[in-house]
C-alpha cells in the first residue's frame, strides 16, 4: 500500500486546460464552498421578519457572533465597520474547511495553499490599508520604532519589530490554516486506509484491527469538526486583532484617550476639589 | 549515537543514500519540533483549568483565551510537520 505524498497535492484540469484559470477538482470544491455560504446568507435574509424565526435566527446568531464577539470585542466600537469583511473570512473559511468532514468530498479546499495564502494576503492589505488611512505614513514609523522606549533598544527592536509585523503576520496566517488542514486531512486518509485495507481488501488476521481504526477514524471525523471551527475562528480573530490594533497605533492610542476624555474628567475634578475643602 | 545512525542508513544495502538520509532528517525535523509545543501546550492547558478550578465565574472568559492560546502554539508543531514532508521531498 503505497502512500504518495504528491497525489496528496496534484490534480488533473477538468476543463479549461492549460490556462491559468484550470478548472480542476479542487477548483470546482472552492466554487462549491462559496456557492454554500452565500446560500445559507441569502436563505437567512430573505423574510427579514422583525423577530426572526426558524432559518433566519440561525443565520442572525452566527453573523451576531461575528459581529459581538469578534469584531466589537477585539477592535472595539469601531469594529462595526470591519464585521462585514469578518464575518465573510469566518463563514467562507468554515464552509471551505468542512468539505473535509462531507462524507462524499472529504477534501478540505483550504488544504491547498493558493486559498489560505490569498485569504492572508487580503487580510495583509486589509490592516496596514486601515493602518494607513489613520495615522497616515506615520504608521510605518509607529511601528518600526515604537514610543517610550531609550535610544540603544532600538537597535534590536526595530528589526524583530519589522520582521514580526511586516513578514511573519501573513506567513504564520497562512500556513496556520493550511498545516491544520493537511494534518487532519492526512490523519483521516491514513485512518480510512486503514480500515479499507483490513476490512476489505485484505481480509486477514489483521481484520478485527480494522474495526479499532474504522473507529478512530469516526473519532477523529468530530475531532476534525472542532479543528475546523477554531481554525475559522482563530483566523477571524487574529484579523480582527491585527486591524485594531493597526487602527489603536503604538503611543497614540494614550494621546486619543486623553483629548476625548478631558471634558469628562474636568468637571470631575473640580467637583472632588471643591469636595475635599 | 549518530555515527550508529550513520552506519544503519548504510547497512540498508546501497550505502548512505539521499533518500536514507532525507528519511532521518524529515524524521528529526518533526520529532524535535513537537517537543516545545507539547510542553507549551501542556503549560496553556494546566494553567486554564488551575484559572477554572480557582474561579469558576470567569471559566467562559477562560476557555475561551485557552483555544486561542492553543491554535497559536499548534500552529508552531503544524509548521513543523509541513517542513518534514518538503525536507522528505527535497532529499530526492
Amino acid at each position: 500500500m503505497e502512500l504518495d505524498v504528491n497525489e496528496l497535492f496534484f490534480w488533473d484540469p477538468i476543463a479549461l486546460e492549460g490556462s491559468a484559470l484550470a478548472i480542476n477538482r479542487v477548483v470546482l470544491l472552492m466554487f462549491i464552498a462559496a456557492l454554500a455560504c452565500m446560500t445559507f446568507f441569502v436563505i437567512g435574509a430573505r423574510r427579514s421578519a422583525l423577530v426572526p424565526k426558524g432559518i433566519q435566527n440561525l443565520v442572525e446568531m452566527a453573523y451576531l457572533f461575528v459581529r459581538n464577539n469578534i469584531a466589537i470585542d477585539v477592535i472595539g466600537p469601531e469594529g462595526i465597520k470591519y464585521a462585514n469583511y469578518l464575518a465573510a473570512l469566518f463563514f467562507f473559511i468554515f464552509f471551505s474547511n468542512l468539505l473535509e468532514i462531507v462524507p462524499g468530498i472529504n477534501f478540505p479546499v483550504t488544504s491547498r495553499m493558493a486559498l489560505p495564502a490569498m485569504l492572508a494576503l487580503i487580510t495583509y492589505f486589509v490592516f496596514i490599508i486601515v493602518g494607513i488611512s489613520k495615522h497616515g505614513f506615520s504608521y510605518f514609523k509607529d511601528i518600526a520604532f515604537p514610543p517610550g522606549v531609550p535610544t540603544w533598544v532600538y537597535f534590536l527592536l526595530t528589526p524583530i519589530e519589522i520582521f514580526s509585523t511586516f513578514i511573519v503576520r501573513p506567513f504564520t496566517l497562512a500556513v496556520r490554516l493550511f498545516a491544520n488542514m493537511v494534518a487532519g486531512h492526512v490523519l483521516l486518509t491514513i485512518f480510512f486506509l486503514f480500515t479499507h485495507d483490513f476490512l476489505v481488501h485484505n481480509i486477514g488476521p489483521m481484520s478485527p484491527f480494522g474495526l479499532v481504526t474504522l473507529l478512530v477514524a469516526s473519532a477523529l471525523i468530530l475531532f476534525e469538526l472542532l479543528v475546523i471551527s477554531l481554525q475559522a475562528y482563530i483566523f477571524t480573530m487574529l484579523t480582527a486583532s491585527y486591524i485594531g490594533e493597526a487602527i489603536a497605533g503604538h503611543g497614540e492610542h494614550e494621546e486619543e484617550e486623553h483629548s476625548t476624555a478631558e471634558p469628562v474628567t474636568e468637571t470631575e475634578g473640580l467637583a472632588t476639589a471643591s469636595a475635599s475643602h | 549515537m549518530v555515527n550508529e545512525l550513520i552506519t544503519f542508513a548504510q547497512e540498508g544495502g546501497g550505502g548512505m543514500t539521499d533518500v536514507g538520509l532525507a528519511a532521518i532528517g524529515a524524521g528529526l525535523v518533526y520529532g524535535l519540533g513537537a517537543i516545545g509545543p507539547g510542553i507549551g501546550i501542556g503549560l496553556v492547558f494546566g494553567s486554564a483549568i488551575e484559572a477554572m478550578a480557582r474561579q469558576p465565574e470567569t471559566a467562559g472568559q477562560t476557555r475561551a483565551t485557552m483555544f486561542i492560546g492553543f491554535a497559536l502554539i499548534e500552529a508552531l508543531a503544524l509548521i513543523g510537520f509541513v517542513l518534514s514532508f518538503i525536507v522528505l521531498g527535497a532529499g530526492g
